[in-house]
């Protein structure tokens, strides 16, 4: 499947300065069910991307190629220009210090207290003495609106949503360079959505971290986003800054940010 | 389809290919035991959990072992008058072959089970994936602590069922056949070799390290959800199980073949 490839993520800033993180040709296939088909996707430091798209179109699937936890069927990934696909061990350790990632599950530690989840990072990763790592995970955890009761407690008393909240703390708890989101507000109230945007945004401007968030959730993709790619049939179809969505003739775009049955989206039922 | 030897010849691919994923598992496991980092806290949180809370299940099954041994080696014996070797044949029997695998076949089903449906459930729940991230390797961090306390724990718990069974035995013999307390122990003791308590604890540790690996292989490989886990957990019990029959017979003909 081919689709009028225009605006692509490459050509909106200047090629000169190395991505932070660049995906060239990527494809994925899980036994006979192609997920990602040659996607195209480019971040440059410092930048806010917002991939939108249906379920089940392999969003979740394009985050774990790029942790490594999935081994890409062909295509380069590079980070900070250089290629990571294929490494392993302690090449791939060095890559993952880099990175921080919110699981769509949240996939928080049940053997594990709430902070010392968060704090997991900075003592295991980073080896910080647990003390100090602990004031660390209590700032953060505070900053999502958790204190420090449900702090020394377990991950399994909390609710969906507070279990979010845990996980994005846990992601930026050694401010990482780059930050991975798999649906932020997913399973929150409207005014704890706004929080965590901010909180996004707060990475993105005071740390300089570059984000790439998956979301459904348009309001907050028009908060965080500087720019805003749509993924289907494994490709990104159309990339381009947040203020064009409204006005953009890319018929996939109009029918998904307005929700909308009728349109170029079948509903595929297989 | 139907093909006699098209099933036979798949059945034994597949026999194949999990034999090989499980030498690279253990592989895997070996090399991360010898590289560090090496976690400490976890291994010994690892030796109570698998050892210490293991003791009352152990402790009975060698406890009623020893018992009804002596009860059923007097009732044979005494066809031809040889009821004084009763103690002789209890402490041998229990130190050689019941201890290390009635404690063995105990722990397969409580500790592999564990293990497997912990280890499941982090895996179908992205635990494992989120350990990666963080930088942690899962073989450093979750398979080396079990497997090393196993190892471990296992011939201690052992060494205490061979005592505890011995006193099953004692208690029996004094109390329902009528044997002399200081005989039954002098006979217990005079007639026992160093080799067959060493030989029983080396099987301990070769059980403990397997009752660990497959609950960690299984765990590592479930897919899917709370079904998936639950098919990890009975594969991992059982394979523990018949892997612990099959290294005792191995072990047995090692030490006492020459
Ligand atoms: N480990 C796997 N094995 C087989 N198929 C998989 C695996 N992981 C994902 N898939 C398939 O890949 C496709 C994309 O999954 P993915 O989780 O990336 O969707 P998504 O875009 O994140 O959807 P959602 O918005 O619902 O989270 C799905 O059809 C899924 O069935
Ligand atoms: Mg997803």
């Amino acid at each position: 499947m081919t689709f009028p490839q225009r605006n692509l993520p490459n050509d909106t800033h200047a090629m000169n300065e190395t991505p932070r993180l660049e995906l060239t040709d990527v494809h994925k296939s899980f036994g006979t069910k192609v997920v990602l088909n040659g996607l195209n996707l480019s971040l440059a430091k410092g930048e806010s991307v917002v991939v939108i798209g249906g379920s089940g179109t392999g969003k979740s699937v394009m985050l774990k190629c790029i942790l490594g936890l999935l081994r890409p069927d062909r295509g380069s990934i590079r980070i900070d220009g250089e290629e990571t696909v294929g490494l392993r061990g302690a090449a791939r350790e060095r890559i993952l210090t880099k990175v921080g990632m919110l699981f769509q599950s949240a996939a928080l530690f049940d053997s594990l207290s709430v902070w010392e989840n968060v704090a997991f990072g900075l003592i295991e990763g980073a080896g910080m003495a647990r003390e100090q790592a602990r004031i660390i995970a209590l700032d953060k955890l505070a900053k999502v609106g958790l204190d420090e009761d449900m702090a020394n407690g377990d991950p399994s008393a909390l609710s969906g949503g507070m279990r979010k909240r845990v996980g994005l703390a846990r992601a930026i708890a050694t401010e990482p360079d780059i930050i991975f989101f798999d649906e932020p507000t997913t399973g929150l109230d409207p005014i704890m959505g706004d929080v965590i945007n901010n909180l996004i945004t707060e990475c993105v401007r005071d740390l300089g971290a570059t984000t790439l968030t998956i979301t459904h959730d348009m309001s907050s993709a028009r908060t965080i986003a500087d720019r805003v790619a749509m993924l289907y049939g494994g490709q990104i179809i159309w990339a381009g800054g947040v203020d064009e969505i409204d006005h953009c003739d890319n018929p996939f775009v109009d029918q998904f940010i307005h929700g909308r049955e009728e349109g170029p989206f079948a509903l595929e039922v297989t | 389809m139907h093909n006699p030897l098209a099933i036979v010849g798949r059945f034994f691919l597949g026999f194949l290919a999990t034999i090989g994923r499980l030498s690279v598992f253990t592989g895997k496991s070996l090399a991360a035991v010898v590289s560090p980092p090496f976690y400490w806290r976890l291994c010994l949180q690892q030796m109570m959990t698998i050892g210490y809370y293991s003791l009352p299940v152990v402790g009975m099954t060698a406890l009623f072992t020893g018992a009804v041994l002596a009860l059923q080696i007097y009732l044979g014996s005494a066809r031809f008058g040889a009821e004084s070797a009763v103690p002789n044949i209890v402490v041998v029997g229990l130190t050689r072959e019941l201890g290390p695998v009635l404690a063995g076949l105990m722990l397969g089903g409580r500790v592999g089970a564990a293990i497997a449906a912990e280890l499941g459930t982090m895996k179908v729940t992205e635990q494992l994936d989120a350990l990666i991230t963080l930088q942690t390797n899962p073989f450093r961090y979750l398979v080396v602590p079990r497997l090393i306390a196993a190892t471990v724990t296992t011939p201690i718990l052992v060494l205490i069922a061979d005592i505890i069974g011995v006193m099953g035995g004692y208690l029996v013999g004094i109390h329902r056949l009528d044997f002399n307390s200081a005989v039954y122990l002098k006979n217990t003791f005079d007639f026992l070799e160093v080799m067959d308590v060493t030989s029983g604890l080396v099987k301990a540790a070769v059980f403990g390290f397997l009752i660990a690996l497959m609950g960690c292989y299984h765990g590592f490989n479930s897919k899917g959800g709370a079904q998936g886990v639950g098919r990890a957990t009975t594969d991992a019990v059982v394979s523990s199980l018949i892997l612990i029959l099959i290294s005792n017979y191995l072990v047995t003909e090692a030490f006492f073949s020459q």
